[in-house]
This record gives C-alpha cells, structure tokens and sequence, in this order.
C-alpha cells in the first residue's frame, strides 16, 4: 500500500507545479490559429484589396466607384428589402411555431421539431427545385388553380419577387423558429398560469406577459434571418428575376466575369460593414446575450431602448386589450361552462395555423419526389408514368459519381477536423473561466455570422496564392472553417448539462485526466459528440458557397454540380438526385436522432 | 347542507395511465387553514392547481363561494395564488406587478397606487415599488409574491411550496409571517408543502395525501397523537412503527402481541380482530428511558447508540429480537453518563400506543 502511494506521488510528481500558461492555452490554440489563418487571414487580405487602386497605389477608387454609379446603391437597397420582408414574414410565420413547440408535451415536440427541420436539413437546392416544380408556369399550383377554374392562364408566381420571398422565407424559417424557441423554452409556464390567476384573460395573458418575455427571441432569430438573407444568391438567382438581383450576386459576377477583385473586395466590405451596423444596433437595443438563448437580463438603458420600450408596451397593451374584448365578446355569446370543459378555441387556431405553416415547410421536400418518377424530359406537374430513367442516368453518369465521392470525403473530413478543434476549444470555453471569454467565443463563432460569400471569395484569393483552388484540401479547409462555430456551440449546449462532478469523481477515484476524458466524459457524452459530427458533416455536404469558388470550376461537388446543371437546363434528373439526397439526409437525422434518444435513456 | 368556501368532490385526474389524483374530496371552512401535505407525485399539487383552474379534471366537481366552479376559467374564480418560484413576471417592476390583477379588474389609477402602498406597507417592503423581481432577494420575492395576491382580496389564497427555495432561518421567519397574514387579514388558505414541519406549524386543518389520494385529513395534533393510517403515523414527525398482533380486543383499547415477545397495551384506531397482523406507533418523545415513571407498557434492550443533535438527545435502543426502538429526550448536561452496550429499560403509556390496521399497503 505504502509502495504504492510513494509510485503515485511520483509519478505525479511533474504536476505538482503549477503547468505553464501557455499550456493551459493548448484546448483553444488549435482554433485560434485555424480560423486566424483560414478566416481572419485572408477576409482581411480581400478588405485590403478594396483599398488597393487599379494602378497598384492605396486610395478609395472602388468606393467611389461603388457610390458613382446608382446600379450598386441600389442593388444594395434590393438586397436590404429582401432581407427585410423575409424576416418579417418569417417571424410572422415562425412565432405561431415556436409558440406551439415550446407549450407541448416533450414527445409531441420532438416529432414536430423535425418536421420543421425537414427543409433544414434537406439540401438547399433540393428546395428551391422543388418550388420551381410547385410554382413553375407548369407547376403544381397552377395546374391546381387552372383546374379548379380560378384562373384562366397560369399565374406567375416565381421568378420575381413572391418567388424570392417564398423560397426565402422557406430556407430560413426554421433558423428563426429555432431561435425564438430557445428563449420560449426559458419562459416559466407558471408566469402565464399567475397571470390568469391575477385576473387575466387568456388574451391578456399572453399579450402582457408571454409576448414581452419572448420578444428577445424573436429579436435574435429576426436578426439572424436577416443578416443570413444578406448573404443569399442561390434564392435569388434561381427562383427571382432580374430586379431581384442581390449584393453576393453582384461580388460573384465581379470576381467570374470580370476578375476585379478590388472592386469585389469593397462590395463585401459594403456587405460586411451593414451586417456590423445592425449588429451594433441589435446590441444597443437587446445585448447579444440573448442570441445564445438567455433572456435579456440587464434591461437595456439609453434614448432607442427607451423609446422601443415605450412604443413596444404600447402596442403590447393594445393588443391585450382588443384579445380581452373578443374574449369578452365570446364569453357572451357562450359563457364559460362551470360544469364542462371547453375547448379551447384559441390552441385549436393556434394547431391549425402552426401545422399550416409546417406543411409549408414540408411539402416542397416531399413534391419532389413523385416528379422524379415522370417519363418526360422535363420538370411538370403532374408527372407522367413511371420511370427509373433520371435514378440510372443520376446513378451511371460519372461526373455525379466522382461529385458524390468527393462531396463524401469533404464532408466527412472537415467534419473530423471541425471536430478536433472545436471539440477541445468547447471544453475550454464551457469550463474555464478567463477574462475575455464572451470575446473569444465571438470569434469562434463569427464565421456564421459572416456572409458565407466573403469567407469564399477571401479564401478563393488566398488559395490562388497557396495553390489550392481546386484541391480537396482547400475545400475541406474552407468547410472546416464552417464546421467550427457549429461544433463549439453544440458542443457547449452538451457541456452545459454534463454534470462536472462526474469528472471529479474520476479524479479523486484515481483516473488521470486521460482516462477521466476517455473512460468517462467521452463516453457520456457520445450521443452529443455523434450528432455534432453529423451536423458539421451536413453542413459541409450542403455547402455551395465555398465549393462555387475554391473549386475553381476543375473539380465538384454534389451541390456545386446540381448548381451548374440547373443553370443550364432544370431536367428530372436534378430532382431524382434531390430525392435520392432527400433519403439519404432522412437516413442520417434518423440515426442522429436515434443516437441521441439512446444517449438519453441511458 | 353547510356551505363551505370550497369543497372539491371527487375530483379527479390521469395524465395517460398515470392516475395523478383519484376521487378527492376535501371541505374548507371561511377563514381556515388547511395543508396539502404529501410527498411529491402524492397528488397535492394536481388538487390544488384543478382548484386554481390551471388544469381541469377529468371527473369531479369544485364548487368555490357555494357555485360550481369546475371548469370555470382561471380568471372567474376569484382566488389568489402564491406559486413556488412567486412567478413574478420578471420584466415588470414591483410596482407593476402588484398593480397587474388591479389592472385587470380595470380599477382606477389612484385606487391602485393606494392599494399598492397598503399592501407593501403589509409586507413591510415599501422602498422597492421601482425595482425589477431579479434585483430582490427570495424572501423580498416571496413576500412581494404574496402582496401581489392580497391586493386584490380574493376570497381564497392557493399557496403552491411557497417556501421551498428558501432557507431554513428564512422559511421559519415566513412561515410564522404567513401565519400572521392569515389570522389578521381573516384569509381561506389552501397551502401545499412536503414539509410535515411547516404543515405543523401553519395549519388549522391538514390533509395528508399519498400516491393520487387523500390519506388522512385531521387538525395538526389529531395527526400526530392520531394518526389514522400507518402512512400519516410514518410521514409525520418521527416514530416507532413496530408489528405486533392482536391478542385481545378491549372497550377501551387493544392488547397486542409485539416484537421481542412484549405485550402492550394500545388505544385504536380503526378497527381490528383478534389473531390480526397489525402497527402500533408510539413517538419517541414519549419513550422514556430507565426512568422510575410508572407505565403500561415497556420493553427491555441494549443501547445501541446515543445522538446529540442540539436540544434533543436521541437513544437507539436494540430490542432482544434485533427490532429497534428510538426514545427522544431534551439534552440535558447532567444526564447519567451514557454508556453504549449497556442494558436499558423504555417505559410508554398506552394512551401514546396507537394501534394501526394494516391497510393495502404494508
């Protein structure tokens, strides 16, 4: 016994000094350094470029160029309404959902919360091809209308603004759904109960106490699907029409068409500089606390947060008021039973409206399916016959085969890197306490906020430098700059219900801190730690942006190729290989959730 | 038929297969204080927020003020609730807390400024009217909970573990401001709480309930010298709940048959026959040791173990047979030195010997 204690002092003899700081720094350097070089890096090289001067001197000619000429202002002003009325209409439609999620059993909400997932999950271009199936002059809608005699001519629907707003509003609702849930979730049910309690009419209730609280949510699931519209081009460029032209569409053509790439750099500046400006107003108004789902605890003081409040409470009360008299109205009409429950009308509107919204959601997935199946060569509604056709070209062409693979390895790869990196900075940022630690997970996190389009063009230069445009690694490299922010934040959100004393407990049982790691913290958190993996891994297999640019036009993968094809010619083709995604993304949320509700029971 | 301030019958409540209430009836008098008390999944919470209006049963009727209120909305009840973490609404200050049920009873400004420094004065919390819930403390909270309930003078006060997030100094000092509260303001109380203590302390009446249904209901020393069911004799308070069977079945009471081949005498409660496996109860503060007090009863053991825990000194008595028995006497310094291992004599009147029936449960 005593031999071995004296072996176990002296073996720990080497850390009964205090370690070195900068090997306390060891979880976070590997990120730091990664996204200092492959983001930080090369953003800044393409800012700097926008100073640079067509004669090689330092001086704002692009800017004046960009102010000179009305077409770039006002590019910039369609890109701000876009964005905008989506935030608008998907909070509109977002809010019911959200609401409903977050007031349901947990079992229902699970089922729900991935049906409103389904379009997060399901390619991006899958999407948007399924509303040119559904909206299309051919389109399902059309024919629908044209049979029932509403219309007599097909109804333009896409390609202009409604159709940018449809599939817009359709890519980022579940973003803002998710979001405002997060807080709702964090609103004490017993709040509303004390409401009605204290006299309050269902109406009232909501108004004057569940609305004000969840606001913050809605604040940071708005601001989120803004600052994402931003930064959209696919949306637009597939399913709008000319005067729907968006800033990333306008980078793009500067860089592919005409190779200036100073003039590109101060358009992504212009781009970059209004995400800062409504960030800073967001955290004037709000504070940025809220955006991770914690409610605004510090009550924002200064003239705008005063005024908002004012106005807010305003608006707040009144509508409190009007839902008190119709409640009121209703009562009259049919009193309140004491002796028979009522159902409620207003969560019966509540479901209806709610689950009309996630049909919205659903339904272009699953539109998609049935046309892959048509005898024609192209896109229409209704399908005709049956055929395997597109499913043996998709599968016999090899340019699909060498995209898939690759889109494969990518993915899997910067999943695996994201995961080496950002799973040590998470444990880092969860557990440490460090002065600078909101800054620093800023950082960590800024790829998401920065439009996906600026982190593409500055790496798209950098590469051109290095010699890898067009190389697998410098797509992995880019995607794990994605990954990373994702990873760190799932990672933390395990973290903070992992009971730390676990650890201790391996501590004080003899375990060092390797064997506490692998033995205990890995192996609970395994169900977190594979659904982490799989979300960096969907992001990455759905990731056009990037792989548009550093791709450099040799090499695809699956979506740059569904890209390229769709530009030239939409055939049933794309949707049987939307389809076959379609299963394939359904198979890996089933296994993730199926890992996680395991990783739960036990 | 007496009109009662509230009366639940049979009320009734599943959630899927989980029975989470099963037929409770319970009658509060005008003015009276009555605990919910129970361990938790015992139902009490279900009752008291099927009261409230916050879930609605699925059978039964609740009548509130002598008019059926089963399924009336919350807001038309007329009662007031206290819930355990206060719900206030956090991004309201005090003041506009307090004045929110004023607000919805549409009374007028000066009417609820003067309402709000009453009941603040009550609670003795007038500086805070500005501040924001978070910036209080959890006492301050809790009382600003119950100012925010008293303002509008319901006619019943609902109080969900009021108490439970506080300490234990603190809860004292509350429990005992309740009490006041209660007996100068002349409200009707229906208060839950898992805390037998507490329910002591405060209660006219209280209700003990366990697994969906209501096990005993009783004033605060009817249960605790007796308890009517072996359940309410183990939850409340400590005591010495040993077997025994029935040897002879007297007008006045009971002799039983107990561990260690003792025969003791019992008072009943319910009803038993003779050859019937049954509990008897005795508390431990009327177990005396050794000394010369002449008593029915009696059992000789060995010292197991002495505690001092404060005021009270605790003896573990083991009884030939293994059974053991616990006496309780104030801690005195003068007391005979203790010695563990040694022979004890515990001596308890039949008045303190309740006699309980095995019920379904062991």
């Amino acid at each position: 016994m005593n031999i071995k204690l004296e072996q176990l002092s002296a073996s720990s003899y080497a850390s009964i000094t205090r370690p070195q700081r900068w090997s306390r720094l060891l979880p976070i350097l590997p990120a730091i350094l990664f996204l200092g070089f492959f983001f930080i890096y090369p953003v800044a090289l393409l800012l700097g470029l926008s100073l640079v001067d067509r004669s090689g001197t330092l001086g704002l000619e692009h800017y004046s160029h960009l102010f000179e000429k009305a077409v770039y202002v006002k590019v910039l002003l369609i890109t701000l309404k876009i964005a905008s009325w989506t935030t608008v209409f998907a909070i509109l439609a977002g809010y019911p959902i959200a609401y409903l999620l977050s007031t349901v059993k947990n079992n229902t909400r699970n089922s729900l919360v991935i049906l409103v997932l389904m379009p997060f999950w399901t390619s991006f271009l899958v999407r948007t091809f399924a509303w040119i199936v559904l909206l299309g002059r051919h389109g399902a809608l059309n024919e629908l209308l044209l049979a029932l005699g509403i219309v007599d001519a097909p109804v333009r629907i896409i390609f202009n603004f409604t159709g940018v707003m449809i599939g817009m509003v359709h890519a980022l609702m579940p973003l803002c759904v998710l979001t405002m849930m997060a807080v709702m979730e964090n609103i004490d049910r017993n709040l509303v109960s004390a409401a009605s309690t204290l006299g309050a009419r269902g109406g009232q209730a909501f108004w004057r106490v569940y609305f004000p609280l969840s606001l913050p949510g809605v604040a940071a699931g708005g601001m989120l699907v803004f600052i994402t519209a931003l930064g959209f081009f696919i949306t637009p460029a597939l399913l709008g029409g000319a005067r729907e032209t968006m800033i990333v569409q306008v980078i793009i053509f500067q860089i592919h068409e005409v190779l200036n790439w100073g003039f590109a750099g101060a358009i992504a500046m212009l781009l970059l500089v209004s995400v800062l400006v409504i960030f800073f107003l967001y955290d004037q108004l709000l504070g940025l606390s809220t955006l991770s789902g914690e409610s605004a605890h510090e009550q924002k003081k200064g003239t705008i947060g005063q005024i908002g409040r004012w106005l807010g409470s305003g608006i707040v009360n009144a509508l409190g008021y009007l839902c008190e008299q119709v409640g009121a109205l209703i009562d009259m009409l049919m009193p309140p039973r004491a002796d028979r429950a009522r159902r409620s009308g207003s969560r019966i509107t509540l479901w209806i409206i709610a689950m009309t919204v996630i049909a919205f959601l659903c339904v272009p997935a699953f539109f998609v399916i049935p046309v892959s199946f048509t005898e024609e060569g192209f896109l229409g509604w209704p399908p005709k016959g049956f055929s395997l056709q597109w499913y043996e070209q998709v599968i016999n062409s090899p340019a699909w085969a060498a995209a898939a693979k690759r889109s494969f390895v990518v993915a899997i790869s910067s999943a695996l890197l994201g995961m080496s990196i950002g799973v040590p900075a998470a444990f880092f940022l969860a557990r440490k306490q460090f002065f600078g630690k909101a800054a620093l997970f800023a950082f960590l996190v800024s790829p998401i906020i920065m439009p996906n389009i600026i982190i593409a063009v500055a790496l798209f230069y950098l590469y051109a430098k290095l010699g890898l445009v067009g190389t697998n690694i410098g797509l992995i490299l880019g995607h794990t700059v994605l990954a990373i922010p994702y990873v760190v934040i799932t990672v933390m959100a395990i973290l903070k219900n992992y009971d730390h004393r676990l650890d201790q407990a391996a501590l004080t049982l003899g375990a060092n801190k390797w064997q506490t790691l692998t033995r205990v913290t890995l192996p609970l958190l395994s169900a977190g730690l594979i659904a982490s993996f799989m979300f960096a891994f969907i992001i990455s297999f759905d990731e056009l942006t990037i792989a548009l640019f550093v791709t450099g036009g040799e090499v695809t993968t699956l979506p740059k190729q569904m890209w390229d094809d769709a530009l030239m010619r939409v055939s049933p083709a794309l949707a049987a290989l939307a389809s076959l995604l379609l299963a394939f993304m359904s198979f890996v949320i089933l296994v993730t959730e199926y890992v996680r509700r395991r990783g739960l029971h036990k | 038929m007496k009109k009662f301030k509230l009366r639940t019958l049979d009320v009734r409540k599943t959630y899927g297969s989980v029975v989470a209430l099963e037929a409770a009836s319970i009658e509060m008098n005008e003015g009276e204080f009555l605990t919910l008390l129970g361990p938790s999944g015992s139902g009490k919470t279900t009752l008291l927020m099927a009261i409230a209006g916050i879930n609605n049963p699925d059978s039964g009727e609740i009548w509130i003020d002598g008019k059926l209120a089963t399924y009336l909305p919350p807001f038309k009840r007329d009662l007031g609730m206290v819930f355990q973490n206060y719900a206030l609404f956090p991004h309201m200050t005090i003041f506009d807390n307090i004045a929110f049920p004023l607000r919805m009873r549409k009374m007028d400004k000066t009417f609820i400024h003067k309402e709000i420094a009453r009941v603040l004065e009550i609670v003795e919390l007038d500086h805070v009217a500005k501040r924001f819930p978070r910036e209080l403390s959890g006492g301050q909270q809790q009382r600003i909970a119950l100012a925010r309930c008293i303002v509008y003078k319901p006619s019943i006060i609902l109080m969900d573990e009021p108490l439970g997030a506080l300490d234990k100094k603190l809860r004292g000092t509350l429990q005992r401001e309740i009490k006041q509260l209660h007996e100068s303001l002349g409200i009707t109380v229906l208060y839950v709480t898992h805390d037998q203590e507490e329910a002591m302390v405060m209660s006219n009446r209280i209700c003990v309930m366990n697994d969906g249904r209501i096990d005993q209901i009783g004033t605060p020393d009817e249960l605790y010298f007796r308890p009517s069911t072996i359940f309410s004799a183990d939850f409340l308070g400590e005591s010495n709940l040993l077997t025994a069977e029935v040897l002879e079945v007297k007008k006045d009471g009971v002799v039983i048959l107990g561990p260690a081949g003792m025969t003791v005498q019992g008072e009943l409660s319910g009803s038993v026959n003779i050859g019937e496996q049954v509990k008897f109860m005795v508390r431990p503060e009327s177990v005396y040791t050794d000394k010369a007090v002449p008593s029915d009863n009696s059992a000789e053991g060995i010292l197991k173990e002495v505690i001092v825990t404060g005021q009270i000194t605790k003896y573990f008595v083991k009884l030939s047979d293994g059974t053991e028995m616990m006496s309780l006497q104030l801690t005195r310094r003068e007391v005979d030195k203790v010695e563990i291992g040694r022979p004890i004599i515990l001596s308890w009147s039949k008045t303190s010997t309740v006699v309980l029936a095995n019920t379904a449960e062991s």
